[in-house]
């Protein structure tokens, strides 16, 4: 009977650790890093964009054009292109961490932190959206 | 090795058992963003990718 309970001692206090050892979360699986490396070769294009104010942070952790004014008309399609293409990796990967982690419902909560990091961790000069709209970091 | 009394084992057990709990059903807000930073600085390629791998403080 002793050697039962030395057991369930020992299982239990191994799988207690590795509960509270999982204090990250899984980002490193093919299809998070396929879009990363996407969104970093598209970041080239959108960071004159986001100090031109053309580009600005929403709030629910996708991008808008903020200023249309401020790139020339010929490019107004390729911006509109950008942006869109960017909101798609963003939410893909918002649904990539949730699904690798097994919860995907998971997703909404890693779009709000996300949503709030990417305006913590924004330059000075970057539109950023705020609980009273935009506003000019 | 001493023995274990069945105390230690049951709050082990019950350590085992709220520890399953917890991480299965609340979001982990600080490993989030964490890993949010992580995955913002190598897009936005704030810092060398190696500093921003393990242990590096948020701030």
């Amino acid at each position: 009977m002793k050697s039962v309970w030395k057991a369930v001692f020992v299982v239990s206090l191994l799988s207690a650790t590795l509960a509270t050892a999982q204090g990250n979360l899984e980002v490193d699986t093919p299809a998070i890093s396929a879009i990363k490396s996407s969104m970093s070769q598209r970041h080239a294009q959108l960071a004159p964009l986001y100090a031109s104010g053309a580009v600005g942070l929403k709030s629910d952790g996708s991008l808008a054009v903020h200023d249309a004014n401020a790139v020339p008309l010929a490019q107004r399609g390729k911006l509109n292109a950008l942006v869109a293409a960017e909101n798609n990796d963003r939410a893909a990967l918002y649904r990539e961490i949730a699904t690798a982690n097994g919860h995907p419902e998971w997703a909404g909560d890693i779009r709000n932190t996300f949503a709030q990091r990417w305006i913590d961790k924004a330059p000075g000069g970057w539109w950023v959206e705020g609980s009273r709209g935009w506003a000019r970091k | 090795m001493k023995p274990v009394s069945n105390w230690a084992a049951v709050t082990a057990f019950s350590l085992a058992i709220a520890g399953c709990v917890t991480i299965n059903i609340y979001f982990p807000a600080a490993a989030a963003e964490k890993a949010a930073d992580r995955i913002i600085d190598e897009v936005w390629q704030l810092k060398p990718e190696a500093a921003t791998k393990e242990g590096a403080p948020s701030r």
